[in-house]
């Protein structure tokens, strides 16, 4: 239990007044504007809008900020922001394979149509820092070629053409999409309500739980079928105009992961799939979020449930790091009446101990929140 | 017959509005105004007041099955009213009301035989060449980041 605690008042006022002040740094030094922030640490930006599910650079920006760069807090911010705006509708299905593509990879084929676009990546760099970096840099343009007109097709839509890889589950018209900022969590979790758990996630939180299953905790031998990044429309079924009005672009990452299937006595073998997706530049999170996606499809495709990774209730309910922060960080909040009771129980315990009583203590219980 | 090119007719001015809100929504705002400058705006009301608003973005499993909420974007819609009865919308990402309030006006003007031609000439198809050719750079420097492999051959062929 919590207790009203008075008189903190000034102490708090002065604390955020010394935060303010301690987040500006050095005076001399010119302060960051949200541009530089959206357009240099662009990468950050995306991860707050992913896990804050909020797609808005801008106050993704003033959020890291004002969090003066802690991610979690600036994800926080941006999750209570979400809450003072009404929802006008969900947007239709953003089509992937139209994507503006400015980075596509696979890793199961060499020679996919349209190629493999490395794009602006950190893979083959030296990860040598750059000194030149740190005196100010003029980077040179871009270098040019000529686009192909050709089309992207998603590898997995290749794969898919020979039936040797599972086709995606399709609407079902009678069960309404899962949304998980309306109903509360419940298990079983449906596949759509699973991805959007994923979505929001921590990155690190992922990003282990993938690398746990690749280790052999409910492995499930992954391939990178393809990742790619880049622009894709957004539309929006406005019924005051009557049709789908286009919203923008948004940025997006998508990996699609191909996994072994053995196949059942129904079933022949075929890959499988894991899926990932997310806002901005965001590699390592679909990756990670892909291997997990197909983790959790142990229920669904008869696998035996023995790691964390494929368990859907401990990785749903512990993917979230505004919900995880919270929990943890509140054991800094005043517990004094709670801590009272645990001490003059433990004081009396102690009592008995050294009265040299031949009984064993009753298990202390357990702490109170 | 005459039912049949009513439809024809009713589709083509609906694409044609859609493609103009594509325009627009991916353009500046400051663009879009100064665009606009040249052109006598005739009177109109809001019938929506500008506001901003979310929209739950919405992904494929697998990118092309089922639906599934991916995440929130800010989005800007407004509506107005021309004095000669056209009706216009203006959807937009982002938090920018004056843009959504803009490109409603534009898709009123669209709809207007008075001031169709002036809002493609004046505005449209600056902010189109503009958008096409933002695109097709980063197409380019795309491009240049392609993997071209080349077979080393070893031993005797």
């Amino acid at each position: 239990m919590y207790v009203a605690v008075k008189g903190g008042e000034r102490a708090i006022e002065n604390a955020h007044r010394l935060l303010a002040h301690e987040r500006r740094g050095d005076r001399e030094v010119p302060e960051l504007s949200l541009a530089q922030i959206s357009g240099q640490l662009s990468l950050g930006v995306d991860r707050i809008m992913t896990e804050g599910s909020l797609y808005d650079r801008e106050l993704a920006a003033l959020a890291l900020k004002q969090a003066r760069g802690d991610m979690i807090e600036a994800i926080f911010l941006v999750r209570a922001f979400r809450a003072t705006l009404p929802r006008f509708g969900a947007s239709e299905p953003v089509d992937t394979g139209q994507m503006q593509v400015r980075r596509r990879i696979s890793s199961t084929f060499k020679d996919i149509p349209g190629g493999q676009i490395l794009g602006p990546t950190f893979d083959y760099t030296h990860r040598l820092l750059d000194p030149e970096l740190a005196e100010g840099s003029k980077p040179e343009a871009p270098a040019t070629a000529e686009a192909s007109a050709a089309t992207m097709p998603r590898v997995t839509d290749i794969l898919g053409r020979d039936g040797l890889i599972e086709p995606s589950p399709q609407l079902d018209a009678n069960s309404p999409v899962g949304d998980l900022t309306r109903e509360p969590l419940s298990f079983p979790a449906d596949r759509d309500l699973r991805l959007q758990n994923l979505a929001r996630a921590d990155e690190g939180f992922l990003l282990a739980l993938g690398y746990s299953t690749q280790r052999g905790y409910g492995r499930s031998h992954p391939f990178a079928g393809e990742i790619r990044l880049g622009e894709v429309e957004v539309e929006f079924m406005a019924e005051d105009v009557g049709f789908a009005v286009p919203l923008g672009a948004v940025t997006l990452t998508e990996c699609q992961m191909v996994n072994q299937f053995k196949g059942s006595a129904t079933e022949a073998p075929c890959f499988t799939r894991g899926y990932g997706l997310a806002f901005g530049q965001s590699e390592r999170k679909t990756m990670s979020m892909a291997l997990v996606d197909r983790s959790l499809r142990a229920r669904e495709l008869g696998e035996e449930i023995v790691a964390p990774a494929q368990d859907e209730e401990f990785v749903m309910s512990h993917s979230d790091n505004v919900q995880a922060t919270g929990f943890v960080e509140h054991l800094k909040l005043p517990h004094y009446v709670d801590f009272q009771s645990e001490l003059g129980l433990l004081r009396k315990l102690r009592q008995e101990f050294s009265e040299a009583t031949v009984e064993i203590p009753e298990p202390m219980q357990e702490a109170a929140e | 017959m005459k039912a049949d090119m009513t439809v024809a007719d009713e589709n083509g001015k609906q694409a044609q509005r859609k493609a103009a809100m594509a325009v627009l929504a991916h353009s500046d705002a400051a663009e879009i105004a100064r665009r606009l400058e040249p052109i006598a705006v005739p009177a109109y009301e809001n019938l929506r007041e500008p506001e901003n608003g979310l929209v739950m973005l919405r992904g494929r499993i697998g990118g092309d099955g089922a639906p599934f909420n991916l995440g929130e974007a800010t989005v800007s819609r407004a509506a107005v009213r021309l004095a000669s009865g056209e009706v216009g919308f203006g959807y937009t990402l982002g938090r920018d009301r004056r843009k959504a309030q803009m490109i409603a006006l534009c898709d009123a003007l669209v709809q207007s035989s008075e001031f169709s031609v002036a809002v493609e000439e004046n505005v449209l198809a600056p902010l189109r060449a503009a958008m096409i050719s933002e695109r097709d750079r980063r197409a380019s420097e795309t491009a240049a980041t392609r993997v071209d492999f080349y077979t080393m051959v070893r031993g005797e062929g």
